[in-house]
C-alpha cells in the first residue's frame, strides 16, 4: 500500500505530540520509526490505524484521504506492544476473530487459520489460551491474528519490547524474512537502535514530533543531518570543539560548532601498535568494559573523554596505561550544515618512495 | 544468644494473636450467629404450623410479592445502568477528566448518605405536593406511596454497587483488546459482546448478587418512600417492623427467617461468583 502522510498534527491537551510530519512510503516496504520514548512514534503510528484523530493535516492510501475512515475500514493489521491477544479466546479463536467478524464461509476461515498457524510455526498450540502461551508464542499469534485478514499495510507498536533478549534477536530475523515473505507493507515503531537497523528497510527518526531524517539504515549511518541522529545511532561522542587534537586544526571553534566522533573512527594501541605515530595524540585508559566480542575503551585524551572499540585479538590495556589515539574523521554541526572531516595528518605530505 | 529474644517475642505475639481470634469469635458469635440462631428458635416457638400460618397471612404473601418485585426490577435496571455507566466512566473519552472525577465521587454518594435521607429526598422531589409528582399522580402513576417510588428508593441504595464491580475490571483489562477488535473490522457493539462482556461477566454477576441481597434487605429508605401501606406497598423488611411494633413477635420471627435464608443462599452464590472472577481480586 502507498501510504502518504502530508502536514500531520496531533495535540494532546496542551503537549504538541506530532508536529508537521511529512512522509511517503512505498508499496512493500518494511519502515521502522525509530527515536526516544515519548517522541511521538505511536502516536503516528495510531493515526495512521485511525485510533487517533489528527488535529490537522492528512493520511492518503493509494491517494485517498483517509482522514474520515473508521479503523475497521482501513485494511490495516495492527500488533499491539502488549499484543493485546483475546485473552478468553483460544489462539485458533485469537487468529480467526477478524475472518469471523467479515462473515467469511467457516471452512475458508479453516483453511486460512491453518495457513497462519504453519506460517507462524504455531501449529500445535491452537487450542490453548494465551495465558498458556510464552511471551514469544503470543507475539506470534498476536502477529498471526493481524495478518489474517490479508490487510495491505501491518502496523506494529514496540513489537519485541516484551520479549526477552535472547528470543528477541531470534524473533527479529522471523519477522523480517515473514514480512519479506507475506510482501506486505509495514511500519513498526521501536526504540531500540540496533532493532531498527537489524529488520527495517529504511528507518524514520522521530524526535518531539518531528521527523529528523529518513533514510535506509547506511544512509542515516553515513551522513547524519543533525546531531541528535548522529548521536542516535551508534554509540557517539560529542564534543564542544575538537580544535586542540592533532590533525583537526583547521575545525573552527564556533559557539554553534558541534563535533560527534564515532567508536569505530578512534583506533587506540599501546605505543609502535599503530601504523600513523604522527597522526596520534597521546590518550590514557580511562575505563574497560567487555563486550562479549569486543572491549569498550574509554579513553582520556586532554580534558577530552572519548570512547572506541578494540578486537579481542589485540593485546590486552590496562586502566591507566598510556596509549596513542588516532582519530581517523569526525562528523562537524555547523548550525544547518553538517560535514565530514578527516584527520589531515593522516595524509603524509612528504610520502617517502622505496 | 540472638534466638532467646526472638522466641520471647514470637510467644508474646501468639498469646496476643489468641487473645485477638478469641475477640473475633466472640464478636462473630455474638452479633451473627445468636441472632440467627434466635430468629431460628423463634420462628419455630409455637411449632410449624404457625410458622406457616404466618407467612401464609394475606398481608405476608403481598410483602413477598412486592419485595420480589421490588428485587427482580431493580436488579434488571441497576445492571442496565450500571455497566452503562461504568463504560462512560472509564472509557468516555468524549467527558473532560474532571468531569469523569466528579461523576466518580458522585457515584459513592449513596455509600455516604443515609438511606433514610435518600428516601427523604425522593420524597422531596416527587412527593405530592410537589410538582413532578402532581404531574405523574395526575397521569395516574403516583411514584411516592407507590411501587416506583420504592423502586427508585432501593436503587438510589444500590446504584454504586454495580459500577464499583465492573469499573476497576475495566480499568484493568485496559482499551487494547478493544483497539485490537476494532481493527479486525469489529463495530462497538460486536466489540462489547465478543472482547469486553467476557471480561466482565463475573464482575456483572457478583454486582447482581450484591443488588439482590441489598434490595432484599432495604429497609429505611423504603420505608420513607413507601408510606408502609399494607397489603399495598409493604415488602418484607417493612412487615417484621410492623410485626414487631405489634408485639406480634412469632409472626415477625418466621417472616425473618424466609430473609435469613435467601441472605444465606446469596451469600453461598456469592462465595461462587467470587471464585469464578479469578483474577480480579477486591479491596472491600
Amino acid at each position: 500500500m502507498h501510504i502518504e502522510v502530508r502536514d500531520l498534527n496531533k495535540w494532546f491537551g496542551q503537549y504538541h505530540a506530532v508536529r508537521d510530519v511529512n512522509f511517503s512510503i512505498e508499496t512493500g516496504q518494511l519502515i521502522g520509526l525509530l527515536g526516544p520514548s515519548g517522541g511521538g512514534k505511536t502516536s503516528v503510528l495510531r493515526m495512521l490505524a485511525g485510533l487517533e484523530y489528527p488535529d490537522s493535516g492528512e493520511i492518503l492510501f493509494h491517494g485517498k484521504v483517509m482522514n474520515d475512515v473508521p479503523p475497521q475500514e482501513r485494511g490495516i493489521g495492527f500488533v499491539f506492544q502488549h499484543y493485546a491477544l483475546f485473552k478468553h479466546m483460544t489462539v485458533y479463536d485469537n487468529i480467526a476473530f477478524g475472518l469471523t467478524i467479515q462473515k467469511w464461509p467457516k471452512a475458508r476461515i479453516r483453511a486460512r487459520v491453518a495457513e497462519l498457524l504453519e506460517l507462524t510455526g504455531l501449529s500445535g498450540v491452537e487450542k490453548r489460551y494465551p495465558h498458556q502461551l510464552s511471551g514469544g508464542q503470543r507475539q506470534r499469534v498476536a502477529f498471526a491474528r493481524a495478518l489474517a485478514p490479508e490487510p495491505q499495510l501491518l502496523l506494529l507498536d514496540e513489537p519485541f519490547a516484551a520479549i526477552d533478549a535472547k528470543i528477541r534477536k531470534e524473533l527479529r530475523s522471523w519477522l523480517k524474512s515473514l514480512i519479506e515473505r507475506v510482501g506486505i507493507t509495514s511500519i513498526f515503531v521501536t526504540h531500540d537502535q540496533d532493532e531498527a537497523i537489524e529488520v527495517a528497510d529504511e528507518i524514520m527518526i522521530i524526535q518531539q514530533g518531528t521527523v529528523e531524517q529518513k533514510g535506509t539504515p547506511w544512509d542515516i549511518y553515513k551522513s547524519p543531518r543533525t546531531p541528535f541522529v548522529a548521536e542516535f545511532i551508534g554509540e557517539s561522542t560529542l564534543l564542544e570543539s575538537i580544535g586542540q587534537l592533532k590533525g583537526f586544526g583547521q575545525v573552527p571553534a564556533q559557539s554553534n560548532t558541534k563535533v560527534l566522533i564515532r567508536p569505530e573512527y578512534i583506533e587506540v594501541g599501546q605505543p609502535g601498535e599503530l601504523k600513523l605515530a604522527s597522526a596520534s595524540e597521546n590518550g590514557i585508559v580511562k575505563a574497560m568494559h567487555f563486550r562479549g566480542s569486543e572491549w569498550m575503551i574509554e579513553v582520556a585524551v586532554g580534558d577530552l573523554l572519548l570512547k572506541t572499540y578494540r578486537s579481542l585479538e589485540s593485546p590486552v590495556l590496562h586502566i591507566g596505561e598510556t596509549v596513542q589515539v588516532l582519530i581517523h574523521r569526525v562528523y562537524v554541526f555547523d548550525g544547518d550544515s553538517h560535514s565530514v572531516v578527516e584527520n589531515t595528518l593522516k595524509e603524509d605530505p612528504m610520502p617517502i618512495m622505496i | 544468644m540472638s534466638t532467646a529474644p526472638t522466641t520471647l517475642t514470637s510467644k508474646k505475639s501468639s498469646t496476643s494473636s489468641k487473645i485477638l481470634i478469641l475477640i473475633t469469635y466472640s464478636v462473630f458469635i455474638l452479633l451473627l450467629i445468636i441472632p440467627l440462631v434466635q430468629i431460628v428458635i423463634g420462628a419455630f416457638n409455637h411449632g410449624v404450623q404457625s410458622l406457616f400460618q404466618a407467612l401464609l397471612r394475606p398481608e405476608a404473601l403481598h410483602a413477598m410479592w412486592i419485595t420480589l418485585s421490588v428485587v427482580v426490577v431493580v436488579t434488571l435496571l441497576n445492571t442496565l445502568f450500571g455497566v452503562l455507566t461504568a463504560i462512560m466512566l472509564v472509557r468516555g473519552q468524549w467527558l473532560s477528566s474532571r468531569v469523569r472525577r466528579f461523576l466518580n465521587s458522585m457515584i459513592d454518594l449513596p455509600f455516604a448518605v443515609s438511606p433514610v435521607i435518600g428516601g427523604f429526598m425522593i420524597m422531596l422531589l416527587l412527593g405530592p405536593q410537589t410538582v413532578m409528582g402532581a404531574f405523574f399522580s395526575d397521569l395516574g402513576m403516583p411514584i411516592v406511596y407507590a411501587f416506583p417510588g420504592m423502586v427508585l428508593a432501593t436503587l438510589f441504595v444500590t446504584f454504586p454497587l454495580m459500577i464499583r464491580e465492573i469499573a476497576p475490571v475495566l480499568q484493568e483489562i485496559g482499551t487494547q483488546q478493544e483497539e485490537a477488535a476494532s481493527m479486525l473490522g469489529a463495530y462497538s457493539w460486536t466489540t462489547f459482546w465478543k472482547v469486553t462482556w467476557p471480561s466482565i461477566r463475573w464482575g456483572v454477576t457478583y454486582g447482581v448478587v450484591l443488588t439482590v441481597a441489598r434490595s432484599l434487605g432495604e429497609f429505611g429508605a423504603v420505608l420513607v418512600v413507601s408510606g408502609n401501606i399494607m397489603n399495598k406497598t409493604q415488602t418484607m423488611t417493612t412487615l417484621v417492623y410492623q410485626d414487631v411494633d405489634n408485639f406480634n413477635i412469632a409472626a415477625a420471627n418466621s417472616v425473618a427467617l424466609v430473609l435469613a435464608v435467601c441472605s444465606i443462599t446469596l451469600l453461598l452464590v456469592m462465595e461462587w461468583a467470587k471464585r469464578r472472577k479469578g483474577v480480579h481480586t477486591h479491596a472491600h
